[in-house]
């Protein structure tokens, strides 16, 4: 019966069929207000499952270069660690009674394997490109996740626990963490990390489709395409989910709050977007010095000003 | 380690044939191998086919957006060997054309610049306001490209009087939107960290390399066929050649947008010199009757939007050119990027390359392969001359002189 439960939670909801129609969303969210900020028409809204179909029944082509392996189930990992990322955070948030001690940790870590397996199935298409954009994805993750990870520990240490429970929990207590100087803070290059995580302008370095016509996607096609594309839809839908619970009092389906839900979603895709929309791609080197920078400063700042209370 | 990217055989963001393969170590480029030549479409030898009134219309499709400066030069040709001066009139329309020419030139640059740093909103912007620029010379020359208004000793249309206060109205517009795009791009700080000390390339190469147009006035080299050689009403008009000084890819975006102003106060001085004439009377305003071309040579420079493109002809009496040679300005500006890529970035390169505004299908004139073995020559300037000589030699006996 726990198996048949467990596994209702991962495929269908709060998992992979609810989190994938929800990124999928997400994206045409984000084509449609990069259009109307171009001043085109964009799509409509299902174009994002028709471009799915379109795919999914499209050749697959493996180059012969590539170890067919590693290519192949890349995309399938990274798939089914942000499906996991997603169920985790939706449970925690849903019936908090499922929240476990360090499940915050566990996200954050899975979090970052859609970007791994990426790296992976670059480095085994071997394109050149799609090698220089692995590397490139390689320096990206060292450099946003040490401020993500201080900007977290802000909440961590104000809460005094590492689970989705207890800090829900506080937030619903004591108010949201974004009511604090530290949490504006930590929000704000919060942000920016998901900017690069989502692997949006002016992040989009490892991809870079006008540098290395689409670097760590380059030499992917058809099926594994597709399910490159639905990774990418759902981590703009986990990433922003994950903020709201650590720093903005967490999400829920429960009567008006899902309102209030789906507006601070939509807030947060609507920063990325219009952050997407007004700056160009940055080289690498000046993405590292930014994530080592200020914002590893701002982080410092946040964490210091949480230890005092404010 | 080094290791070779590809750039090519379409570039990611011009959408043009040409191959450049960068010898990497990490991200840094430590050289480039260029391989240009694949788009030979043998337009002159076309040329040479055609009847002197019909290769205006050929030498238009050199180049979808320099389809005016082609012509130009070609025209100016023809005139210098006729040695005739075309009706005021005549002069003023052409340069409207080709100001025109050069600010939807400018403005496609910008936005795919704008582009290929991944900044979308300015490419969708820039096109945008590019496309009343296009309306208009829909209006005045009757084709959004390829615009058929050069014609040998003057223009095919006029400009009807009813469409000057629109080319004021929207010349206006211009001129505030592309205030607004240059501070854009003076401001950004974003913009800044991603062109500024990017593909530098000074004052010696620009002279050592040839650079035209933008490329060589972003480095503070002064030249502008404009001015330098003032051909139809250029003299008597007022503009500035813009110059800049370090010749990075930010001063080439700096310096493209700066000559928009220049270009819209050029037109509005035109307009103006129309509207003192008054309405047409007759034809004799628009062109002049030109006859049998005489035997001889004539060279025609204009300063394309991107540097200088010279076209020379020879005639041996017949109705069709003799020898028609076309020099486009990418030919010398591409060869700059030997100088200004290596030591960049890989994520420069593209845009390095990008920024010369290249057109390679301009270029392309003559490969020279081996085809039995695949072997490439190379011409060393000695051959060169010695080709060129033996080429008089055999024109002067066929004209038996």
């Amino acid at each position: 019966m726990d198996a048949a439960k467990y596994l209702f939670s991962y495929l269908i909801f709060p998992g992979f069929l609810f989190t994938a129609v929800a990124g999928l969303l997400a994206t045409w969210v984000d084509r449609k207000v990069t259009a109307r900020v171009h001043w085109r028409v964009g799509p409509p809204w299902y174009q994002p499952f028709a471009d799915m179909v379109k795919l999914l029944g499209k050749e697959v082509i493996i180059p012969a270069g590539a170890r067919a392996t590693g290519f192949l189930i890349a995309p399938v990992v990274g798939l089914a660690a942000a499906t996991l990322a997603s169920t985790i955070l939706w449970m925690a948030n849903l019936y908090p009674a499922s929240s476990f001690v360090g499940d915050s940790i566990v996200v954050l870590y899975i979090m970052t394997i859609p970007a791994i397996s990426m790296i992976i199935g670059a480095s085994a298409s071997g394109n050149p490109l799609g090698i220089l954009g692995a590397a490139r994805e390689m320096k990206l993750i060292f450099a946003y996740e040490l401020p993500l990870v201080i900007v977290m520990l802000t909440t961590v240490y104000k809460v005094g626990s590492f689970s989705f429970e207890e800090i829900l929990g506080y937030q619903s207590a004591n108010g949201i963490m974004m009511g604090s100087v530290s949490g504006v803070i930590a929000f704000i290059v919060a942000i920016f990390c998901a900017q690069a995580k989502c692997g949006m302008v002016p992040f989009d370095i490892p991809e870079a489709e006008t540098e290395l016509a689409g670097g760590t996607h380059i030499e992917y096609s058809g099926a594994p395409l597709a399910v490159v594309k639905l990774n990418m839809g759902i981590m703009f839908f986990v990433v922003p989910i994950f903020i709201i619970t650590m720093f903005w009092g967490g999400v829920s389906l429960a009567g008006w709050r899902i309102l209030t839900t789906i507006l601070k979603y939509v807030a947060i895709v609507t920063i990325m977007v219009l952050i997407k929309n007004t700056n160009p791609r940055v080289r690498i080197d000046q993405a590292v010095r930014f994530f080592w920078g200020p914002m590893l400063v701002l982080s410092i700042i946040a964490m210091i000003l949480a230890v005092l209370g404010y | 380690m080094v290791k070779k990217i590809p750039i090519g055989p379409f570039h990611p963001i011009l959408e043009e044939p040409e191959f450049f393969e960068l010898h990497v170590d990490g991200e840094n480029v430590i050289d480039i191998d260029m391989t240009i030549g694949w788009s030979h479409r043998g337009i002159e030898i076309l040329s040479e086919s055609k009847t002197w009134d019909q290769v205006p219309f050929l030498v238009e499709r050199v180049c979808g957006i320099c389809s005016c400066s082609h012509p130009y030069a070609y025209v100016k040709a023809v005139e210098d060997l006729l040695q005739v001066e075309v009706p005021k009139r005549a002069q003023y329309i052409r340069i409207i054309t080709a100001e025109l020419e050069r600010l939807h030139s400018h403005l496609l640059w910008t936005g795919l610049a704008g582009h290929f740093i991944g900044y979308n909103t300015v490419f969708m912007w820039c096109w945008k306001y590019r496309e009343p620029l296009l309306d208009i010379l829909e209006a005045v020359t009757g084709n959004r490209n390829h615009y058929a208004m050069m014609r040998i000793g003057g223009v095919r249309r006029d400009v009807p009087p009813e469409e000057y206060g629109n080319i004021r109205k929207m010349l206006d517009k211009l001129w505030e939107k592309n205030d607004m795009l240059t501070k854009a791009i003076i401001d950004d700080p974003v913009i800044h960290a991603r062109l500024k000390t990017v593909g530098i390339f000074n004052k010696d190469q620009c002279r050592l390399y040839g650079a035209l147009g933008p490329t060589a006035r972003a480095a503070g080299y002064d030249v502008d066929a404009r001015r330098d050689h003032p051909i139809d009403a250029y003299g008597d008009l007022d503009f500035d050649v813009i110059l800049c000084e370090n010749g990075d890819v930010f001063d080439k975006a700096v310096v493209r947008q700066l000559e928009n102003f220049e270009a819209i106060k050029i037109i509005r001085q035109c307009i103006d010199r129309l509207e003192e004439m008054g309405p047409m009377k007759d034809d004799s305003e628009l062109c002049l009757e030109i006859g049998e071309i005489p035997p001889g040579e004539g060279i025609g420079v204009y300063e394309a939007p991107r540097g200088e493109v010279l076209h020379y002809i020879r005639s041996n009496g017949k109705n069709m050119p003799m020898r028609h040679k076309i020099r486009a300005p990418s030919f010398n500006n591409i060869l700059t990027n030997e100088a200004s890529v290596p030591g960049n970035t890989v994520a420069a390169a593209g845009l390095i390359t990008a920024a010369v505004d290249p057109c390679y299908s301009c270029t392309e004139r003559v490969g020279r392969v081996d085809v039995n073995t695949g072997e490439r020559y190379v011409l060393s300037e000695g051959d060169l001359i010695r080709l060129s000589a033996e080429k008089t030699e055999e024109i002067r006996r066929q004209l038996g002189m």
